[in-house]
Parts: C-alpha cells; sequence; structure tokens
C-alpha cells in the first residue's frame, strides 16, 4: 500500500451507505442482471448513483416497503439480482413479514442493504434509530447478515453479494467510519477476522462499534492490559471458531453493538459461548429502551456506548474471570 | 395435448379436479375447500387452456408465470399441476402429511410448477409485479397470472402493489379476483366492505373486466382480451360461489377452513360423479 497523499487526515473516514452506492454503480457495469429498488430514500440509502446511471434498471416503489420487498422477490424469481434499500427500522419492521414469507422462507437471491442502522441517525430520533433490525433478521433462515466496519469492507461485502446465490441483508450506517481495511481486503461467508491480538479480553464489535473497541483497547493498553479486538462483521453465520478460540485464549470477552443488547451480536456471542465454553461476558449496547434526537456522539456517551464504557465492560470482565 | 380448447371437455376436467380436491381435503383432514372449488373453473381455464407451460419443464424459460396470492387455495393448484403431469397423481393424496411434497400452503422448493412461496396473504401480487419487470427488462412477451382472494384484498400491501403495477404500466399482468364473497370470520360485506371493486381497481389506473367465474367460454374470453390491452395491467373480477360444485358447501362460511365429514364426504363425491357426461 502506497502512503497517503499529505492533504488526507489519518485516519481517513468514509461512509458505508455511501460506499454501498458506489460499489453498486460499479457493480451495475458489470454485472447486467443487477437491478436496485428504493422505497423514496435513493439519496440517503445511496443508490441514486445507480438510478442516475441504470435508469431502466431502477425502479423506486415509493413509501411502500412491503411491497419493495415483495417486487425484489418477484424479480429475483425473474432471474434478476435486486438490490432493495431503505432505512433499517422500514426495511426490517415495516416488512418483516415480508423478508420472512417470500425472502427468506422461499430462499430467493433478494439482497437487502438498509441504511441508517443504529443510534447514529442522531436527530430524526427513536422513531428512525433501528436498534432491533440485527434480531430480527438474525432469526430468519436462510438469511445472510452483515453488519461492514468501513468503507473497503462495504464494497467487499456488497461485491460478493451480487453473485453470492440467497439472500442477504446488509446494514449500512448514517455517519462515516474511520478507514481500517486497505482495497485488498476481500469478503469470505462466515469468516471474521482479529484486528488487534491480545492475551486479557477480548473486545468484538460489529460496525461503528469495532472503532470504539479499537479505542477501548487503546485505553486499555495504557493500564497495562492487552486486549483482542475482533470485527464480527458476518453475524450470520457467525464465526464460531474464531468465537471459541478467543474465548480460549483471554478467558472473557465484551461485545459492543450499535443495537438492543438483547438479540443482536451480544446474544449470538452468548449462544455460543454458552454451548461449547462459557466464559464471563459483557454486552455493550441499548439496555431494554429506544433511542432519542441528538447529535451521534451525544447520544453515543448517554447509551454507554463509547471506549470508555467498553474498556470498563473489559475491566469488570477480567475481574470475573479472576474470581473463576 | 394442451392447450384446450373445447369449453365441456374443460367442463370434464373441472369436475375431474373438485373431486381431486374433495378427496386431498377428506384424506388429510385440514386444508381449505371452499376457496379451492370457488377457483376451479377460473384456473382449469387459464391453466389447461390459456397459459404457456411445459410440465415436463417446470423451468422451461418462455413460460407464463402463476402466483396464487390466496395461497390456501393450494388444493386447487396441486390437483391442476398434478392433472397436467408435473407430479404423479397420487402425490395429491399426500397433502399436508409429514414429509409431503405438498405443503399445506405453496412452497416452490417442495412442488414442481409452484413459482412462488404464499400462504401470508396480501403480499403474491407485489411478487406478480417483479416477476412482470423482470420480463419487461428481458424484453419477452409472455405473461404473469396472480390470482386474489376478495379477502385478501383488506390488506394493505395489495394497493401499494397495485399502485406499483400500474406505475410500471405492467400491461404483461393479469390478476383474477376470486370474488367469492366470503372470509373465514363471515361475510366480506359484514367483516370488511371490500365494495366498489371495479371502481377501486379503475382507480388505481387497471383495466377491469367483470365475469362470472364458472362459466369457462366467459373466462376464456376475458383472459384474452386482458391480454390485448396496452399500457395498464388488468383485472377480472371473478364472480364466484364459495364451495361450489357441491351444493352443502355452497356459501357457507363454515367450509372455508374445516373439511367435510365422512357423511359431507360422501355427498361431496356423489353430487360430482353424478354430473359426469
Amino acid at each position: 500500500m502506497g502512503a497517503l497523499p499529505e492533504t488526507v487526515q489519518f485516519p481517513a473516514k468514509e461512509s458505508t451507505r455511501v460506499e454501498y452506492g458506489r460499489i453498486l454503480a460499479q457493480l451495475g457495469e458489470e454485472y447486467p442482471d443487477i437491478v436496485v429498488l428504493d422505497a423514496d430514500l435513493s439519496g440517503s440509502t445511496g443508490t441514486t448513483r445507480f438510478a442516475k446511471v441504470f435508469r431502466d434498471r431502477f425502479f423506486n416503489v415509493g413509501i411502500a416497503e412491503q411491497d419493495m420487498m415483495g417486487t425484489a422477490a418477484g424479480l429475483a424469481l425473474g432471474g434478476k439480482v435486486p438490490f432493495a434499500s431503505t432505512f433499517a427500522i422500514f426495511a426490517t419492521g415495516r416488512a418483516w413479514e415480508q423478508i420472512r414469507q417470500t425472502i427468506a422462507y422461499g430462499n430467493l437471491n433478494v439482497k437487502i442493504v438498509a441504511s441508517h442502522g443504529g443510534i447514529t441517525v442522531g436527530e430524526d430520533g427513536g422513531s428512525h434509530q433501528s436498534i432491533e433490525d440485527l434480531a430480527l433478521m438474525r432469526v430468519l433462515p436462510n438469511l445472510v447478515v452483515l453488519v461492514p466496519a468501513d468503507g473497503p469492507e462495504t464494497r467487499a461485502m456488497v461485491r460478493w453479494a451480487a453473485t453470492y446465490q440467497g439472500p442477504v441483508y446488509l446494514r449500512t450506517s448514517r455517519i462515516p467510519f474511520p478507514v481500517i481495511h486497505d482495497d485488498t481486503y476481500t469478503f469470505e461467508l462466515g469468516r471474521s477476522h482479529i484486528l488487534r491480538e491480545g492475551t486479557d479480553v477480548t473486545l468484538a464489535g460489529i460496525g461503528l462499534m469495532v472503532h470504539q473497541c479499537l479505542a477501548a483497547a487503546d485505553l486499555l493498553a495504557k493500564q497495562g492490559m492487552s486486549a483482542r479486538v475482533l470485527n464480527l462483521s458476518c453475524l450470520k453465520p457467525l464465526d464460531w471458531q474464531l468465537i471459541l478460540d478467543s474465548a480460549r485464549r483471554t478467558g472473557g470477552l465484551v461485545t459492543a453493538e450499535e443495537h438492543s443488547a438483547t438479540g443482536g451480536l451480544g446474544s449470538a456471542v452468548s449462544e455460543v459461548l454458552t454451548e461449547f465454553y462459557p466464559v464471563p461476558q459483557k454486552r455493550v449496547g441499548l439496555r431494554d429502551t429506544f433511542g432519542m434526537s441528538g447529535k451521534p456522539d451525544e447520544l453515543l456517551k448517554h447509551f454507554g456506548l463509547t471506549a470508555e464504557d467498553i474498556s470498563k465492560a473489559a475491566l469488570a470482565v477480567m475481574t470475573r474471570k479472576s474470581k473463576n | 395435448m394442451y392447450p384446450i380448447s373445447d369449453p365441456n371437455q374443460l367442463t370434464e376436467i373441472a369436475r375431474q379436479i373438485r373431486l381431486d380436491i374433495v378427496e386431498m381435503l377428506y384424506r388429510s383432514g385440514s386444508g381449505h375447500v371452499g376457496g379451492s372449488l370457488s377457483a376451479t373453473d377460473v384456473l382449469v381455464a387459464l391453466f389447461f387452456s390459456h397459459m404457456h407451460l411445459d410440465p415436463g419443464n417446470p423451468c422451461y424459460p418462455d413460460r407464463d408465470y402463476f402466483v396464487l396470492s390466496k395461497g390456501h387455495a393450494a388444493p386447487v393448484l396441486y390437483a391442476i399441476l398434478a392433472r397436467l403431469g408435473f407430479f404423479p397423481r397420487e402425490e395429491l393424496f399426500t397433502l399436508r402429511q409429514f414429509g409431503s411434497s405438498l405443503q399445506g400452503h405453496p412452497d416452490p422448493k417442495c412442488t414442481p410448477g409452484v413459482e412462488v412461496p404464499t400462504g401470508s396473504l396480501g403480499q403474491g401480487l407485489s411478487v406478480a409485479n417483479g416477476l412482470a419487470l423482470a420480463l419487461k427488462i428481458n424484453q419477452r412477451r409472455h405473461r404473469v397470472y396472480a390470482l386474489l382472494g376478495d379477502g385478501e384484498i383488506q390488506e394493505g400491501q395489495i394497493w401499494e402493489a397495485a399502485m406499483t403495477a400500474s406505475h410500471y404500466s405492467l400491461d404483461n399482468l393479469t390478476a383474477i379476483l376470486d370474488r367469492n364473497r366470503l372470509q373465514i370470520d363471515g361475510r366480506t360485506k359484514e367483516v370488511m366492505s371490500v365494495e366498489p371493486l371495479a371502481a377501486k381497481w379503475q382507480a388505481f389506473g387497471w383495466h377491469t373486466a367483470q365475469v362470472n367465474g364458472h362459466s369457462i367460454p366467459d373466462i376464456l374470453a376475458t383472459l384474452k382480451e386482458c391480454g390485448e390491452i396496452k399500457g395498464r395491467p388488468s383485472i377480472i373480477i371473478a364472480q364466484t360461489t364459495k364451495g361450489k360444485g357441491v351444493s352443502i358447501f355452497e356459501d357457507q362460511v363454515r367450509f372455508h377452513g374445516v373439511t367435510p365429514t365422512t357423511e359431507e364426504y360422501e355427498l361431496a363425491v356423489k353430487e360430482l360423479q353424478s354430473m359426469s357426461r
């Protein structure tokens, strides 16, 4: 990798939703069967770029998410590779049963790429902040669930999804994240990665919280503790091997997600640990509460989703470890 | 062998399909008899005379598509597919049993000739739209057909799909509404009024046609007429009788989802057999 130009501040930031839009337009050139649907949010989800270039392969269904999922299913049955986008709250909440009955039950080749996941939606408030989409999608058989942690991972995952045969849910975010992968990064189904080695505790995050985990590891290092950091971007199928290896090696885990602490990453990791190798775990996420209006940073602080919160959870896990 | 254009022959096929439906449901002990019998004549006309299909090759690329949006009428679809040769007729009598290729509601993973998973009402028209769009993108001339229930159109998604079909000028789509006037809890006019039907669909930009849903020649003529409409989707409002063909089932709310007793089954078979030419 060449040196970054001096004008670019490190770390560079990219928005996962914008990068989705970019790679989608590029894939549109490469794969003539790709079609795109949106429900009146194309400017926000990132699909506008594709819509401008491939006018006859873009379908705005208006504010009708249920119809969008069904239409996408029909396009898939007709041999197309549909990408359907709207906000995560509407994709998974309004249209859950359409995804369940037609797309997942039928194992149809529909790619649902939902933007504005989590509380960093910010000012729009709790009605628009999806804190349950991962739980709702994770329970559906046949569906792959992905949460990229930066621009390169978004591009790699969307590229992978374009040729994978089967339904995929991918969550993007409103705010940009620091770039942590380079452009040689490729995605492999069911495979997650260690971003930083450590021995005292494991910090496992998805999406934005991967970056909070990395910052938490820095905080812990200052206190003389060494944390392994995982990016569990492939939430389903989950990389059980990596989780169990981390449990054996570090003896305790903290999961961190911009989502309810119930039903998402924290629960998925708990399921693996409980069944195969129980070690202390703490779940950083929203605790039985909805989001609210505010700036993303204010909300992350209010709901306990900062690097400090993760490092505190890590210390609690290490204390429990030592008592075991 | 197909298509069959002789209305007498089609009427005879419909009688045999009805016998199969009664037999399947009596043996399975569960399933939806009323809405299967109300749609029999419409679907016999559609499948045996009108649609392009290849039972030997269910994935034949130039086939027409059919979406059973009212998925609980699976028995009539299964009986038709079996008689067309998509799978052996004996399989009909495994309906709803453990390990059967015939699930309680349509599942394309299990049953040759079934295109779309349905059963949760209100979703099939959107899928039909997607199929119609895919055919348009590929510049193919074949068509998509969808059968809707009259209770089913109480689902809001139907009207989202009605807008989409019209917005995208899906003239390669024909929906058929099985207007049998009953739903599980009673008469549609008592549970939730759906009239004025034609005016609603017209207001959404559709070509509408009314037909006696038990007159095979009228159904065939209307299907043909709708196939010639350009620039907008078509819906055929088929006036039907729930449980049609078996007097004791006809227009009875009870026979929406309840299967006949042995006595009722014997009466039904006797009546359908006596209609033989």
